[in-house]
């Protein structure tokens, strides 16, 4: 077919009806061509003296105001990231004769560092002659006083007020919050010009950075006139720009400082969940750094501080470090066991301080030499028995045992709305194919039931997995942001729904599990019995004590010594509370602490008291005051409706005036 | 064997460099429009040196693409052809699943080191396309070719209209339509198909971007919104208008220095142009691209087969749309669509993919027909 058809092809006669075409299509491109001459003809020549009298007259142009930025609030409406008014030094390109000696004249009057140098000639170069650049932001009170004097030195240079950034509790809530930075030639390029026109600064770290959508706002504009130079004259007309929106934190600010003095210095990391909704309570890195550096350019030598620091302030432990959960892991395990039917509660392991992989020479062992005898899954848990762990996971195997935990969360982002959070990594097959040319082998499956060998995982990971089990089951994203609020208008509740169903189907099996934690807690001989003695709440939870390093000989290693201890552990500790109805779960993270239970544990109780007290409920007693058993008095049961999200602006500006009042604590009321 | 490659190379270069095969007059034609170009951005961007000679770089970079391509014989483009097109309309549907937003559509491909819009791929491949499956059938086109067209047009075209980028979708198919029309599609099918076009019209209507829509509303009445999307369109006309017979003379057009233009560098430079230079300015550019265009027709004509002619001939026409797309959104004849005015705009792709598909017209002068 195809053949006969090239064979009748007259390709002379195509050739003639293609000239036909083109001259046709030429003649018609003319005319379209004379239509657009005749139309320029007319708008030039008929109606020129209209057009010219109004490009005359055009002296009106609209010109953009940046929306002030949102306000970041903590629960209770403590403001925690405020836009301040300040002063910057602006150049107007054209209007400067000689831009070196300029630059090297105002030095003298205005100190400038080569930073603000660089920026200021890379924004020059990117500018219109005519358009103003910023050559310093945030002048202090002198050197406006001194700029004034000798301004007429300067023509085209000019102080501009502007809106700026200030973060009052500085270092407290630098993870969570982060701050904004100047915009600069990349972000140019990223963001929508035309939302952006007028706005000095954005988002670059924390919920500065991950909100930025909603805090920016929209700009407005004004109708200037101005003269045959372009210079503004006057102000016609004005349509206010719409504010960004406010956001409210469910974190308290007592509970977050609570939680960083706990740690005292020392690096770590905790994270606090409410349980029924994913909201974070607190989010501490430590060690932190002061935020209201970064706004206005970080001076040289502030950053070098920060980036050479052994402790790397910087770095947000809670999202970012993932280290091995070590014995936190069990629980979950534990759990893991019930659902997917290899364990019964009452199925017990001999435990003789050395579990050896049938046919294998290789053995692993308990923390106790001897071992903890004949033990069922609760008391399991309560002495953090490793053999049972061993051959839970053996019997799990690895594949079951991934998919287990990676439904609580392990090995994936947690979904909370902060950027940048680590995966950590959960033990698997697949994992380990993609770093290694070996095979997945049994004994890996052995020591990731004790939350050693591949694990890694994050504070917050672990805290989303404890709060997971807390809330039985039922998974939520952490988040951090509880309420958005429009300027003027009611803060509006952020949903945030339950990312699935609940993930245990037998309810006894929680009960078997939660037994467990609670005998860690509570019961003698319990990783972490005395720590929460005289708590007002029944605590449950469980230690971990990850090794740095592995195991070089067969010794037991006698040194325990606490310091020696702390530079070769990791400690972790998860709990939660009220156990009856869970409404917070806590995990922190020590990254040089000898013992799980007696370094972190600690810190999750002075956590868990800092929120009582911000709840409004009963001081707690010291920990070694006598105090009626905590299992036989009754759940205390605040009459604050803390958990419900924000309902009103007046609940939200009640709140804090109301639970001071309760709790005699000022330190979050005013900064 | 690599050394034999690089000898290879560098004797191609020679050549290209040695005896270009290229027309004269075209490319005096282009290189002074270039010229233009960048001296009214000079005036339009305020003196912006870096913004110019990143212009003139793109120009060179599109002057030595010429050279290159004018060294492939079009039979060797002819048969690349249905994979360059395959290959540019895969990558759209990458864009579409993998694209990067940027103001609100999703057009670019970000490569780590450059990032381009695969929808300018198109405007080339697919003429080369039409022309490729024309080149054997009998012409003029049955209906059943005609049909065939049309699904090798629309789906691109979709796709680009899709993004959404409603400039570069009409310019990509009128492309494709123009060839189809040089083949010598009999003219009572062309006036069905567009009287069937003009029927869909009411019905695409509801398929444009509420933003779309809002530019064809304000087009109509400009004055209804003087400060949101009628704004470019009034100071445009005025900076057209107050420019007269003779213009406000080169670096005094207030219109644009005093910021009252909006896109005086881009999409609106010509508002600039005419500004500056009056409508005798305007009347004389006017020539010049009726000069390119001319020439590439009469390449066109001297072309040795189908797929030449047709490939030659189109992009010679689309050229057009570039022009009357452009200047009628300056002068608020049609709705403002992102159409730039070709050589004169400033921006890397659209340069770029023009010259490309100028080095393809050079390539088919190279091999026209041997008169006796």
């Amino acid at each position: 077919m195809a053949l006969r058809r090239r064979s009748i092809k007259d390709t002379r006669g195509e050739a003639t009806l293609f000239r036909v075409r083109a001259m046709v299509g030429f003649a018609l491109i003319l005319m379209g061509l004379g239509v657009l001459v005749a139309r320029y003809q007319y708008l030039q020549v008929q109606r020129h003296d209209e057009f010219a009298l109004r490009s005359e007259n055009n002296r009106v142009k609209p010109r953009a105001i940046p929306p002030a930025r949102g306000l970041i609030f903590d629960r209770n409406g403590v403001l925690l990231a405020d836009n301040v008014p300040a002063f910057r030094l602006e150049v107007v390109p054209e209007q400067i004769k000689d831009m070196p000696a300029m630059l090297a004249a105002i030095r003298e009057v205005v100190p400038l560092d080569d930073g603000d140098i660089d920026a200021f000639k890379k924004q020059l170069k990117q500018n219109r002659r005519f358009d103003s650049v910023p050559l310093k932001l945030h002048l202090t009170e002198d050197e406006i006083d001194r700029f004034a004097i000798s301004r007429w030195r300067f023509p085209g240079v000019d102080v501009v007020p502007y809106l700026t950034r200030r973060y009052p509790y500085g270092p407290l809530f630098a993870h969570v919050v982060g701050y904004v930075g100047r915009i600069d030639a990349d972000d140019m390029t990223r963001l929508d010009a035309d939302r952006y026109k007028g706005t000095s600064h954005v988002g670059r770290s924390g919920l500065e950075r991950s909100y930025e959508d909603m805090l920016h706002g929209e700009p407005g504009y004004e109708l200037v006139e101005v003269n045959a130079d372009g210079r503004v004259q006057r102000v016609l007309e004005t349509h206010a720009p719409t504010p960004g929106k406010n956001l409210y934190l469910s974190i308290d600010v007592r509970v977050q400082k609570a939680a960083t003095e706990a740690f005292q210095g020392r690096p770590g990391s905790a994270v606090a969940i409410d349980p029924r909704n994913g909201q974070v309570m607190a989010m501490v890195s430590v060690p932190s750094y002061d935020p209201n550096l970064f706004v206005n350019g970080i001076s040289k030598a502030d950053y070098t501080g920060y980036m050479t620091a052994e402790d790397k302030p910087l770095l947000n432990r809670a999202l970012k470090s993932a280290y091995p959960p070590g014995s936190t892991v069990k629980p979950f395990l534990a759990l893991g066991g019930l659902e997917l039917g290899i364990r019964r509660p009452e199925d017990t392991v001999l435990s003789t301080g050395e579990f050896c992989i049938p046919g294998q020479q290789r053995c692993y062992r308990d923390d106790t030499r001897g071992g903890n005898g004949t033990v069922n899954m609760v008391r399991a848990i309560q002495l953090s028995t490793n053999t049972y762990f061993y051959k839970l996971a053996l019997d799990m195997g690895i594949d079951r045992l991934a998919s287990w935990m990676g439904s609580l969360g392990f090995g994936k982002k947690t979904g909370i709305d902060l950027l940048g959070e680590s995966e950590g990594i959960l033990p698997s097959r697949e994992w380990k194919a993609t770093r290694s040319k070996y095979p997945w082998f049994q004994g890996e499956t052995v020591i990731a039931g004790i939350g050693q060998g591949y694990w890694n995982v994050t504070a917050l990971q672990l805290a989303h997995a404890t709060a997971t089990f807390a809330g039985h089951g039922t998974p939520y994203a952490p988040r951090l942001v509880m309420a958005t609020q429009q300027v003027k208008e009611r803060p509006v509740a952020l949903p945030n729904p339950a990312t699935g169903p609940s993930l245990i189907h037998k309810p006894h099996d929680w009960d078997v599990v939660n037994q467990g934690m609670l005998a860690v807690v509570n019961e003698v001989g319990g990783t972490a019995k005395g720590q929460f003695t005289g708590f007002p709440y029944l605590v449950a939870g469980k230690s971990g004590t990850a090794e740095r390093f592995s195991r070089r000989s067969n010794d037991y290693d006698t040194n325990k010594n606490t310091s020696y201890l702390a530079t070769r552990h990791r400690a972790w500790f998860i709990a939660y509370t009220p156990v009856e109805s869970p409404r917070i779960a806590v995990v922190a993270m020590l990254e040089a602490g000898a013992w799980g239970a007696q370094d972190a544990g600690p810190i999750v109780r002075k956590i868990m008291e800092a929120w009582i007290a911000s709840t409004g409920g009963p001081v707690p007693a010291k920990n070694n005051e006598a105090a009626p058993s905590p299992a036989s008095s009754a759940p205390y049961i605040p009459d604050v409706p803390e958990d419900t999200p924000v309902a009103t602006p007046a609940d939200m500006s009640a709140m804090p005036a109301e639970s001071t009042s309760t709790t005699g604590n000022d330190d979050g009321g005013n900064p | 064997m690599i050394d034999a490659l690089q000898e290879r190379l560098v004797r191609f270069l020679q050549r290209v460099v040695k005896r270009p095969r290229i027309d004269i007059p075209l490319a005096l034609g282009l290189i002074t429009l270039a010229t233009v170009g960048l001296v009214t951005l000079y005036s339009a961007s305020g003196g912006n040196m870096p913004m110019i000679a990143g212009q003139a770089a793109r120009f060179a970079m599109g002057g030595v693409l010429v050279l290159l391509i004018s060294r492939i014989p079009p039979s060797v483009l002819r048969t690349w052809t249905p994979w360059l097109y395959a290959g540019s309309v895969f990558l759209l549907l990458v864009v579409a699943a993998i694209g990067e937003v940027r103001s609100g559509s999703k057009r670019w491909l970000d490569l780590g080191v450059l990032s381009f819009q695969p929808s300018e791929l198109l405007k080339l491949t697919m003429p080369m396309m039409v022309a490729w499956y024309l080149h054997p059938r009998q012409l003029p086109p049955s209906w059943k070719d005609i049909i065939a067209v049309g699904i090798l047009i629309g789906i691109p075209a979709g796709l680009i209209a899709e993004q959404p980028d409603l400039g570069t979708a009409l310019l990509v198919s009128a492309a494709g339509a123009f060839a189809l029309f040089l083949s010598g599609m009999r003219w009572w099918k062309i006036g069905s198909l567009l009287g069937a076009v003009g029927a869909m019209i009411p019905v695409a209507w509801h398929f444009l971007h509420e933003y779309q829509r809002n530019r064809v509303r304000t087009l109509l009445d400009p004055e209804s919104d003087p400060l949101g999307n009628g704004w470019h369109i009034i100071q445009s006309q005025i900076a057209v208008g107050s420019g007269g017979l003779f213009g406000k003379g080169w670096q005094h057009g207030t219109q644009s220095r005093l910021d009252f233009l909006p896109e005086h560098t881009t999409d609106f430079i010509f508002a600039v142009f005419a500004e500056e230079f009056g409508l005798v300015g305007v009347i004389c550019l006017m020539l010049l691209y009726a000069f390119i265009i001319g020439r590439c027709l009469w390449i066109a004509m001297e072309a040795r087969d189908t797929y030449s002619r047709l490939l030659a001939g189109a992009i010679g026409m689309s050229f057009f749309v570039y022009v009357f797309v452009n200047g009628g959104m300056v002068a608020g004849m049609l709705p403002v669509v992102g159409v730039p005015m070709p050589l004169i705009s400033y921006g890397g792709t659209s340069a770029v993919s023009l010259l490309t598909g100028f080095g393809v017209l050079m390539s088919i002068y190279a091999n026209r027909k041997i008169h006796k």
